[in-house]
């Protein structure tokens, strides 16, 4: 089911990109339409079996977004994109899922992303620069590419500093609570002593404070992670064959036992377990069907 | 330590944020050269492998952490553990954030040439950027800043002054021109004809 929602979620992407493409990127996708695409036309000696093979083996993780994506076709190594089979790169992420188990929606978007800028560029190849009729100016358009493409290359070494930063100076664990009760004001203090620069001070002061928005930073976020409780209520099931929900949840901590009931749907939807409840807040007793599935579940 | 020095501990103690010397002299009713001696004894008591936790210079001021031989049973105090650790896009988001910031997600996505909406609500919630207003350009997005927590959690003394200039990160890095040259090497090497004559038309 998971298969072909993405499946058809990737054909809608594509029609979606394709026309955003057009309209909104037209400078950058045009200048793909006489760079990246012939190129990837023109190196098609590659063969089938050398970029089948590529196309399989292709990281997908790497890339984060279509400039990405551009940036390495035109810095690094020119992948020979007219010769990557983008049905087979979905059909292995999708077996590639199958195979965990596990849907991680964020991985999944970006793969989304990914292939239909792939789609995209696959599109370019097959039409001629006549019917794409609003061309704009090639050397703008190049012009714009290559300074955005030189604006995303600097953020990504910017990125690679700070991932460097952060193994380097190590865990910083430091009080991170809210404001005082009544924030310091040293330069509103100042303001009645007649020195107009403090005068003025304050008033900047005063005018660009924003109001005290609660954070929730300092609020402890505990994830409980779906699997965990799965496993939980199987395991409770399955050794007597039938338990009722509370027994199955004792020792668990509310907001466990939530995600526990959560499990318990799952478990039903995938027909593992059979539930039953006589009247409401009566006991729910839970019978295991001797199915077992592979659940795709979601980190509460 | 002297009566200042156990004040600017005190003050340091119960302060979420990083103080300076303005702030702390004008808390304690001290000149700032008296907050400056007593925050040297202060840090020379404060010292890694001789208390649980040090003096550290920090987004342009003074505040207490954790020791290193500490750190990883306050983590698990705070729960800080379970997160996970930032992703590519996170990364690079928070870079655009601490080198252009104030700035906005279209602007975001239009470096990064895709939707920022994500990794901008995941750094919201670690608390590592924050909302700084509202843009004038249409539509008046909100724009978005690093805040002490960001400098906190990669220990820059200064916050942003102590970032790396954008051009000392890297000697590969290219440049718009070096771009265009590859573009243009890329384009002519399969013997595309598209782009000369459009220069030939519109003379630089």
């Amino acid at each position: 089911m998971w298969c072909w929602l993405l499946f058809v979620s990737v054909w809608c992407l594509f029609l979606f990109v394709s026309v955003w493409g057009l309209l909104s990127f037209v400078n950058v996708w045009c200048l793909l339409s006489f760079v990246a695409m012939p190129s990837a036309l023109a190196t098609t000696v590659t063969g089938m079996a050398t970029s089948s093979a590529l196309a399989l083996e292709l990281d997908l993780e790497p890339f984060a977004g279509p400039f990405d994506l551009l940036l390495a076709l035109v810095l690094r190594d020119v992948v020979d994109l007219g010769e990557v089979p983008v049905a087979d790169v979905c059909l292995r992420y999708l077996a590639q899922i199958e195979e965990e188990g596990e849907l991680d929606l964020e991985s999944a978007s970006e793969f989304l992303v990914l292939v239909s800028a792939l789609l995209e560029l696959k599109i370019r190849l097959l039409l001629t620069p006549d019917e794409v009729d609003d061309m704009p100016d090639a050397q703008e358009a190049a012009e714009e590419l290559a300074a955005r493409l030189a604006e995303y290359a600097r953020a990504q070494a910017a990125a690679a500093w700070l991932a460097e930063r952060l193994g380097e100076v190590g865990l910083r664990v430091f009080r991170s609570g809210p404001p005082a009760l009544r924030p310091p004001r040293p330069l509103l203090d100042d303001a009645g002593t007649g020195d107009p620069t403090a005068l003025a001070a304050a008033l900047r002061l005063v005018l660009t404070r924003t109001d005290e928005v609660s954070e929730p930073i300092h609020v402890l976020r505990r994830r409980i992670p779906l699997s965990r409780l799965l496993d939980h209520v199987r395991r409770a099931v399955r050794e007597t064959g039938t338990c009722t929900f509370d027994d199955a949840v004792k020792g668990l901590n509310r907001t466990e036992q939530a995600a526990a009931f959560w499990a318990v749907l799952d478990l039903i939807r995938g027909g593992e377990v059979t539930a039953e409840q006589d009247a409401p807040f009566a006991p729910i007793r839970m019978r295991a069907t001797g199915r077992q599935t592979v659940a795709i579940g979601v980190a509460a | 330590m002297s009566a200042n020095a156990r004040i600017v501990e005190a003050l340091l103690f119960v302060s979420s944020e990083p103080l300076d010397e303005r702030a702390l002299a004008q808390a304690a009713g001290l000149s700032e050269p008296d907050i400056e001696e007593a925050l040297t004894h202060v840090g020379q008591r404060h010292t890694q492998g001789n208390s649980g936790v040090v003096l550290e210079r920090v987004a342009g001021g003074w505040a207490l952490r954790a020791a290193d031989d500490t750190a990883m049973a306050c983590a698990h105090l705070l729960d800080q553990l379970s997160q996970r650790p930032l992703s590519r896009a996170a990364l690079e988001t928070l870079a655009v954030v601490a080198y252009a910031g104030p700035v906005s997600r279209p602007e975001i996505a239009r470096i990064r040439g895709v939707a920022a909406d994500n990794p901008v609500q995941s750094l919201l919630e670690r608390g590592l950027i924050e909302e700084a207003g509202r843009s004038d350009r249409p539509g008046n997005p909100l724009l978005y800043r690093t805040t002490t927590r960001f400098d906190r959690v990669f220990g820059l003394e200064e916050g942003r002054h102590s970032l790396p200039l954008l051009d000392e990160l890297g000697d590969d890095l290219p440049d718009a021109a070096q771009v265009r040259d590859r573009l243009q090497a890329m384009a002519a090497t399969q013997g595309i004809a598209i782009h000369e004559p459009a220069a030939a038309d519109h003379p630089a």
